[in-house]
């Protein structure tokens, strides 16, 4: 069982009280972009063992949109964030390097 | 016009607590932001009690303000009031970006009162209801078993919930079981 802290409601919620929203940080192609961009937009996801970035919706509650850096392996939760933001912020990642030494994700690390 | 009633008409039940459900409440859902000046003279100009802080409901009788989300509160006022303090509220709102609108025939109210209060809310909802964990004028939005609900606690320990009205019925006897007699856990 997950249990994600919500940066809007202070809350430290369960896993049944949230819907998980995919993976975060996709950078959007529109109208103006190539054919393989707007695919790779549409379909190619990350798939880690490991360090991953995700979208989870507190949906059974104050109802905001937020992410989280956790390991898919051991669920650990490195950390939750705000959605208004392109990419990870540094504590986060600077909390995953103490754990995860030497970690990458797509273009971040 | 026909006459208003609530979703169950008053239903009450005694198990190892008190479940009643409460007759009308006027609600209105306030949306936008909670620093500004126009929603702040809104919310408080209609109930009288300050701005609540996060998670926190402050009501006194049939009035009240409680903290939704970062966006939004739940103004409580007298059932008949409720379209004059609209009036007044759009007034105080002037030309501020925020939304309120009178949500009260759309939802259904229940107290859960006595010793065991605490037990029955925390069979049903992942929710820390051990008495650090939860106080008096504490706010939670949360899910009682499989639909969504709010719920605060009163001074004197009792429970509050507010949910749809279309699941008044599933909530009652959710709420009816949970306080089963002889079912206590006696877990705080």
């Amino acid at each position: 069982m997950l249990i994600l802290h919500c940066p809007y409601c202070g809350v430290d919620a369960e896993e049944t009280e949230l819907h998980a929203g995919g993976e975060a940080h996709v950078k959007r192609f529109g109208p103006g972009s190539d054919d393989d961009q707007f695919h790779d937009y549409l379909f190619m996801r990350e798939n880690p063992k490991g360090v991953h970035f995700e979208r989870w919706q507190h949906a059974n509650g104050c109802g905001k949109w937020f992410h989280v850096a956790r390991c898919t392996a051991t669920l650990e939760v490195f950390g939750t964030y705000p959605a208004q933001t392109t990419e990870p912020p540094q504590e986060i990642r600077d909390a995953i390097t103490a754990k995860r030494p030497g970690w990458t994700w797509r273009e971040f690390s | 016009m026909s006459e208003p009633i609530s979703a169950l008409n008053g239903a009450r039940i005694e198990g190892i607590a008190v479940i009643e459900e409460l007759g009308l409440q006027g609600m209105i859902t306030l949306r936008g932001d909670h620093s500004d000046k126009g929603l702040v003279k809104a919310a408080t100009g209609a109930t009288g009690q300050k701005m609540p802080g996060q998670r926190q409901a402050l009501v006194e009788g049939e009035s009240g303000l409680c903290w939704m989300s970062p966006d939004e509160l739940l103004v409580l006022v007298p059932y008949t009031e409720v379209d004059a303090k609209l009036v007044e509220m759009q007034k105080a709102l002037g030309s501020s970006h925020a939304r309120a609108v009178n949500v009260s025939d759309a939802r259904a109210v229940f107290r859960v009162s006595g010793p065991n209060a605490r037990e029955v809310l925390a069979k049903m909802a992942p929710v820390d209801l051990s008495p650090e964990g939860f106080k008096p004028g504490d706010f939670r939005r949360t899910r009682l078993a499989q639909v969504a609900a709010a719920f605060w606690m009163e001074e004197d320990g009792a429970f509050r919930i507010v949910c749809f009205r279309s699941v008044a019925g599933y909530v009652f006897n959710l709420l009816q079981i949970a306080a089963q007699p002889g079912s206590d856990v006696g877990a705080f």
